[in-house]
């Protein structure tokens, strides 16, 4: 008793908070012009418009997913989900090869990611420090390929008859560096006092024990925003596999889906036992659940690391 | 000729400059050897699109086949197939810009018209999180919400007494396929640029400007429109940029033999008959010719902008 007394309480508190919020709110609206009025309808009907059709396939997405396969098929579910089930979620979840590209997309992630940040970290660094006498000749040939690159065809070839098909550093080595995160890189370095690298240079450091003891640490937001752009790209990333991979064993989540949702393969639904035609109306469903359970990852971590996100966009703003 | 240039700096010791930078140097090994693999390399590699390649000839043959100057430029410029795929990965991408580059600065303006710090951020971060989103995804969601047997919208038309349309294999209803989801999926993220320069405009210029007495719209146009015009700018020439390297994953993903008419881009030609159908030579000359326009688009939009404002690439 006494815990829902409790809780009732708490609820009474936050709803009245809300009340003061709203008819302050309310108050402020009934200052205004009646043009600045229309205005500011006009803003929150294109702003939740603009919600709306950004958030409404995900719900559905997930709505559909947890429905059972009877309402799908009648086509029931709209907004939220009809006559709850797990049961295609634990179909894809027991799903072996889900789970094989998965592990390798993380694998993939991880690794690629971190030889991506410490290969951007080396590549600006030199470029940061104005004494270095290839500087300019190093910047430019770095920048270049931002412009012009040997294309598709140049690429696979070198990297397949390097003998890369099908193996893991495929999907690593031919992105390890982006020339665009390299200048951000760069302009973070150039912006560190130049009195710190001299009074370390007197003190007797070299410059990679300055590199790595004093600069790398005074740039973490800037390390940070790159881990989030590489990483998403890594986690992403279908072209390379598309590509380079063709062994299940080796394939990425990426992969995996697509063949799943585009390919109308019917690996997962061949599981189930049932017979063709209940298998075909299963298929979206189980589609879904795949959308949904890839999704997950990206949706968890990308609040998170908001702050970093907006950073980021100020940086390319100012860099271009 | 020493005499005719007097050196302000004194002369440069290479030796002694390479001993002092021993440790930069050190750090770019990596660096320039994946340069001179993954990219100078296959660079160089575009000789191929001049000569004759080999498929079993390995790396070297790439330089060591037969030399046949123009041939596939020839052959590209005579196909039936020039005239389309330039057309198409030219208006998608005129579509792309005309109807997605003013909506993330709308976006970002309305936003910013929000007091509260915190529903703004709620606001944002629902609208870009489909940027993050993978393109297999996308083109999955895209394809079974079209698709004729269980999609949500033509359920919604029948529903709505009209016949089931099979979207994806309509040429007519491609580009505005591609360009609606485009716009859906990049409004979000490419509003944050215009809203951080937003925020970065003065609070007292906006507290100056209400007590003159302007309205919310003449605050937009005479303050915030000013503002945010170099980010603009630099956007569009970083845009235009890519005018001619279409999404190439997400037509692949999309198409079928059915839209070539409308859906196939230089890239996916480029793919098909250089991974597919291994013609890696005329595929090669086809891409450079591709690489070629988008530098030759960059070029002259980072002139014009130097012209008609202060603001480039370089």
């Amino acid at each position: 008793m006494s815990h829902s007394g409790k809780t009732q309480k708490t609820l009474n508190r936050y709803l009245s908070r809300w009340d003061r919020r709203l008819e302050r709110e309310l108050a402020r609206f009934r200052r205004k012009t009646p043009g600045e009025k229309v205005f500011d309808l006009l803003v929150w009907v294109f702003l939740c418009f603009g919600v709306v059709i950004c958030a409404y396939p995900f719900l559905y997405v997930l709505s559909v997913s947890l429905s059972s396969g009877e309402a799908v098929n009648k086509g029931q579910v709209w907004l939220l989900p009809v006559g709850l089930s797990l049961d295609s979620l634990v179909t894809v979840l027991t799903f072996r090869q889900l789970w094989v590209s998965f592990g390798n997309t993380v694998l993939y992630t991880v690794a690629g990611t971190a030889l991506n940040l410490l290969m951007t970290c080396l590549a600006a660094y030199p470029l940061s420090r104005h004494r270095f006498f290839l500087r300019r000749q190093v910047n430019f040939l770095i920048t270049l390929t931002m412009y012009f690159s040997g294309g598709l065809i140049p690429i696979y070839i070198v990297v397949t008859k390097l003998g890369l098909y099908n193996s893991r550093w495929a999907m690593i080595l031919p992105v390890l560096i982006s020339a665009f995160n390299v200048m951000i890189c760069r302009s973070a370095f150039e912006g560190l006092p130049e009195d710190l690298f001299e009074e370390a240079a007197i003190e007797g450091a070299n410059d990679l024990y300055i590199f790595g003891r004093i600069a790398v640490p005074l740039i973490k937001p800037t390390l940070a925003v790159l881990t989030l752009y590489y990483g998403v790209a890594r986690y992403n990333d279908f072209y390379s596999a598309m590509l380079y991979i063709s062994d299940p064993k080796k394939e990425p989540l990426q992969l995996f889906l697509r063949r799943v949702l585009l390919q109308a393969s019917m690996e997962i639904t061949q599981t189930t036992g049932l017979d063709m035609a209940a298998m075909s109306q299963y298929t979206i469903q189980i589609r879904y659940v795949c959308i949904v359970l890839s999704v997950v990852p990206i949706l968890v971590i990308i609040p998170i690391v908001h702050r970093y996100l907006i950073q980021g966009a100020m940086i390319g703003a100012v860099k271009g | 000729m020493k005499g005719t240039q007097r050196r302000v700096r004194p002369k440069r010791n290479l030796k002694k400059e390479i001993y002092r930078d021993r440790y930069l140097l050190l750090m770019l090994v990596p660096v320039l050897l994946y340069y001179v693999i993954f990219c100078y390399l296959p660079m160089s590699g575009l000789v191929m699109a001049f000569n004759q390649y080999q498929i079993g000839s390995g790396l070297r043959g790439i330089f060591t086949a037969k030399f046949v100057g123009l041939r596939w430029f020839r052959q590209f410029f005579g196909s039936i197939y020039l005239r389309r795929l330039v057309r198409n990965t030219f208006l998608l991408q005129l579509y792309s810009l005309i109807f997605g580059f003013p909506v993330p600065i709308l976006f970002a303006i309305a936003v910013t018209q929000v007091p509260r710090r915190k529903v703004r951020r709620r606001i944002q971060i629902v609208t870009y999180l489909p940027y993050f989103i993978s393109t297999v995804v996308v083109c999955g969601m895209i394809t079974n919400f079209l698709s004729p047997s269980g999609g949500i919208v033509n359920h919604l038309l029948n529903r709505l007494g009209y016949e089931s349309i099979n979207f994806l294999n309509l040429p007519e209803w491609f580009r505005t396929i591609y360009v609606v989801s485009g716009i859906w999926q990049g409004f979000g993220f490419n509003s944050i640029v215009f809203v951080a320069s937003i925020m970065t405009i003065p609070r007292d210029l906006f507290e100056a400007m209400k007590v003159d007495g302007a309205s919310r719209m003449q605050i937009i146009r005479n303050l915030i429109l000013p503002s945010i015009r170099p980010t603009v700018i630099l956007i569009l020439i970083m845009t235009l940029g890519t005018m001619m390297s279409v999404g190439f994953e997400k037509v692949y993903l999309l198409y079928n033999t059915a839209v070539y008419e409308t859906a196939d881009v230089i890239q996916t030609y480029v793919y098909r008959q250089g991974i597919q159908s291994s013609n890696f030579s005329y595929a090669a000359a086809v891409g450079l010719f591709n690489s070629v326009i988008n530098f030759a688009i960059v070029f002259v939009a980072n002139r014009i902008s130097r012209k008609v404002s202060d603001v480039a690439l370089w």
